[in-house]
């Protein structure tokens, strides 16, 4: 037995592009990845992501033709008016999404012609803006990324990211006199605490009473947004000038996570501590003997137990790490980006974190790079919205279109006629939540 | 909340255990020295508590306001909780701790509630009224997670499903001016949302809970940008009519409860016809019986030829037709309008009510009613200007929606196969 498990959770780290795949497998089917010619192929384990983003966008595209009043309008004049009204319309939508994360080519030669440095800071903006709204993305959808692999559904990010904020902005502007080398990494660590302590909770009620931590994590998160709520208007956290509007002080200089440019530009170091997390996760899961006990107990639970792996301890881990990540995203945002904490904190990183583990394949590397696309989407909509009045919240439904065709790969491979191996066509199965006694 | 917990015991046969009952028991006890002790000493002597016994604006069954002497009251509603949990120290109630449990939180409730409102009103048929009308949508969404649950799919997606009836409901009812037609539009769109839940997960077998959580995104999404984009330029698209109060002819005359569940809308006559049909349906009918043979044990019912697939896809639409009516009570039975997100999570308490309730329909009612209850003695405190924040108040269901599931007011029973795709050999 533990030889035969071993050569399973092996599998990933030969082949780390599509260990997410087989991964998956692993925990639905854990018989099939033993069948001859069950293993995905490599290149669809590119190509189906890519197809489902072109898909999403397209889907995008027609949901802004169907609410643009200039397309009724033309429709009116003629068929081919209405068409050049369409085009125009998704075509000055997708533009300000481009220039708005990435960057307006033009502008960008132009400042480089010039030479003057701050043209050239504010050029190149857009992108470092993109890698901003990134970087919490990373560390929500590492969150989510290591619960799948651990064989957990962790969708309490959004709860243990509020608590993670609250921690950090309570730490960074209540402890004084501290240095900036300790005072920023101590809020920081502190926020990864807050956000662990809230996925103890569901972590170790699911190992010791069997409580699904799926339910679990939907209510923490609901305890921890009126639990932020009330600390912001009544609480510790408020503002004491600030006549019950929910908004805590200003943490101190010593505190902030430091910036790289000058004022406009709001690019901090937090990008590259997302990337060494990332780099820490992978290490962590795929080269540590903890790593492999916690894939272990993932992959096949009864095969973990008789191989003496101890559950209930890495059950616990598992979402104590998880919460961790999730923790640090709060952290990062109140430290690096706003400087102080309000209700808004959180643009919905905690949900969306559950699409980014799904797009990256639950592989750090994957999970950094679907960051990297959503930081990009998220960042360009704000452009979009002030250019074209295309509401912010048209990115949902596109990233609700990328999720279903990440889960339902089949659906992809019948709309662009993909031939692909039938038996990874299934997703993660997850047991049902209550006390399975 | 006495019967939710009656229910509960109903389903099992169980042994209570010694550290159970000093658990419990201890619980006792604290109520009770919570009501002693941080009570009585914040009252004095001479106030009393006035108990509204009429809802505003209602001119049914009308009944003088109801007037008791606040310290007295504690103290003897401190004294009993005291005895019962002496009794429960020292010999236990056995099998009908649950019963005491549920006897003694009323009592605490009670006892806060004339605490609250020492030298002061409380109406308190009101708050019973509000009670009933804020746990509309978290029962409907109960029943719409047993619905699907019963047959084995998973539905975290009626937050989404709600969402998009809400809308929905509130654009037909606004253009047509017909607010049958908004109704039944609402359901319709929801049920189009489950179909797509029910495809994602029971054709392609997608995970239960992704799938879900994609209705949610996109439901969010899409109500949210339909709103900016086209409601709010064109309010015409967003005032949709109200179904008016309709009192039940000769039962709207009784006092208390008259006014609390007689003359109310049609979405409170709904739930409550729901309510019964669903306790029949799913428990005493072959039907039932089939829906609830596909959710424990899939292979055994397609062994004896029930098509498996079939009833599960019946089971996610009947979700979501029961997710749209919860979504409608929101523009046409309550507010009027549609907001963005305006569901602001009753759609996951709901599902936390059908876990709390042991999926029975009976006991998803009670946890609904008791989580609305929580809700609107939230919104009533800040009114009365009492200590604790509304914000800590609604995080009430949630814990109690945890220590449910771990276990301390019993084993909550899934069903079996809940979760799991079906896999025809």
């Amino acid at each position: 037995m533990g030889h035969f498990m071993e050569n399973k959770t092996k599998k990933p780290e030969n082949k780390l592009d599509d260990s997410g795949k087989i991964l998956l497998e692993e925990l639905s089917h854990p018989s099939l990845s033993l069948k001859p010619g069950g293993k995905p192929k490599k290149g669809s384990a590119l190509l189906i992501p890519l197809l489902a983003i072109i898909t999403g966008l397209v889907i995008g595209a027609i949901l802004i033709i169907f609410t643009s009043p200039e397309v009724y309008a033309g429709l009116k004049v003629s068929f081919s008016a209405g068409l050049a009204a369409a085009w125009g319309a998704v075509a000055s939508a997708y533009t300000s999404l481009f220039k708005g994360s990435i960057g307006d080519p033009a502008a960008i030669a132009k400042a480089f012609k010039t030479g003057n440095t701050n043209d050239i800071r504010l050029a190149i903006n857009p992108i470092l803006e993109s890698l901003v709204s990134a970087t919490p993305y990373i560390f929500t959808g590492l969150a989510v990324a290591l619960g799948f692999r651990t064989g957990l559904f962790n969708i309490g990010v959004e709860g243990q990211y509020y608590i993670g904020a609250a921690v950090a902005t309570f730490v960074g502007f209540a402890v004084t006199g501290l240095p900036a080398y300790i005072h920023m990494p101590l809020a920081f660590i502190c926020g990864a605490l807050g956000g662990a302590l809230w996925g103890f909770i569901p972590g170790w009620l699911k190992a010791k009473t069997g409580g699904h931590e799926v339910i679990n994590t939907i209510m923490m998160n609901w305890i921890a947004i009126n639990l932020t709520s009330w600390l912001l208007t009544n609480g510790p956290l408020q503002k004491p000038d600030a006549h019950g509007a929910p908004i805590s002080p200003q943490i101190l200089p010593t505190a902030e996570i430091p910036r790289l440019f000058p004022e406009p530009i709001r690019f901090h170091i937090g990008f590259f501590i997302a990337l060494a997390v990332a780099f820490l996760v992978y290490w962590l899961l795929f080269k540590t003997s903890w790593g492999f006990d916690l894939r272990t107990v993932g992959a096949n639970s009864s095969a973990a137990r008789y191989a003496g792996i101890n559950i209930v301890r890495n059950i616990i881990l598992a979402m104590i790490l998880s919460g961790a990540l999730a923790g640090m995203a709060g952290a990062n945002q109140v430290l690096g980006v706003d400087h102080s904490m309000s209700t808004s904190v959180s643009a919905g990183y905690g949900f969306d974190s559950i699409a980014l583990a799904l797009l990256g394949n639950s592989t750090p590397i994957g999970v950094v790079f679907a960051s990297l696309l959503w930081g990009i989407l998220n960042n360009g909509a704000t452009q979009m919205m002030r250019d074209a009045s295309i509401p912010i919240s048209i990115i949902s439904v596109i990233q609700s279109f990328i999720i279903v065709f990440i889960a339902a790969p089949a659906l992809i491979r019948s709309i662009y006629r993909i031939r692909g191996a039938k038996a990874s066509d299934t997703g993660v199965t997850l047991s049902s939540w209550g006390g399975k006694s | 909340m006495t019967t939710s917990s009656l229910v509960i015991e109903h389903k099992k046969v169980q042994k209570t255990s010694i550290a159970r009952r000093i658990v419990i028991g201890i619980i006792f006890l604290a109520l009770a020295a919570v009501i002693l002790f941080a009570f009585v000493p914040a009252t004095t002597a001479s106030q009393t508590s006035d108990f509204g016994m009429t809802p505003g604006g209602i001119k049914q069954g009308v009944m003088p306001d109801w007037i008791v002497p606040s310290q007295l009251t504690l103290y003897i509603i401190g004294g009993l909780c005291t005895l019962i949990a002496a009794y429960q120290l020292i010999r236990g109630f056995g099998k009908r701790t649950n019963a005491l449990l549920g006897v003694v939180v009323f009592m605490f409730v009670f006892a806060f509630l004339t605490y609250a409102s020492a030298g002061q009103g409380l109406n308190l048929t009101g708050i019973l009224r509000s009670t009933i009308l804020l746990s509309v949508p978290l029962v409907l969404g109960a029943f719409s997670g047993l619905l699907s649950e019963s047959g084995g799919v998973i539905n975290i997606g009626i937050e989404g499903m709600m969402l998009m009836g809400a809308m929905t409901g509130a654009v037909v009812g606004s253009v047509t001016h017909n607010i049958w037609i908004g109704l039944i539009l609402a359901i319709l769109s929801s049920v189009l949302l489950a179909l797509v839940h029910g495809i994602l997960s029971i054709h392609y077998k997608v995970n239960q809970i992704i799938s879900g959580t994609v209705i949610n995104i996109f439901a969010t999404g899409i109500t949210t940008y339909l709103s900016e984009k086209l409601l709010q330029p064109l309010q015409y698209l967003n005032q949709p009519p109200l179904f008016p109060r309709v009192p039940i002819p000769l039962l709207d005359n009784i006092p208390i409860l008259g006014p609390i569940l007689f003359n109310q809308n049609i979405f409170v006559y709904a739930m409550f016809i729901a309510l019964i049909v669903l306790q029949i349906a799913l428990f005493s009918t072959r039907w039932g019986l089939r829906l609830r043979s596909v959710g424990e044990h899939p292979k055994a019912a397609d062994t004896l030829g029930i098509n498996v697939f079939r009833t599960r896809y019946m089971a996610v639409l009947l979700s979501g037709a029961m997710a749209g009516l919860a979504g409608a009570y929101f523009t046409l039975g309550s507010v009027g309008h549609f907001d963005e997100v305006m569901t602001s999570g009753k759609g996951f308490i709901g599902l936390a009510a059908m876990i709390f309730g042991n999926y029975t329909p009976i006991g998803g009612f009670f946890a609904g009613l008791l989580f609305g209850f929580a809700n609107t003695l939230g919104s009533n405190l800040e009114i009365l200007g009492s200590l604790i924040s509304p914000y800590l108040m609604a995080m009430l269901p949630y814990i109690v929606t945890m220590i449910a599931l771990a276990g301390f007011v019993g084993k909550v029973h899934a069903p079996d196969a809940d979760g799991t795709p079906y896999e025809k050999e």
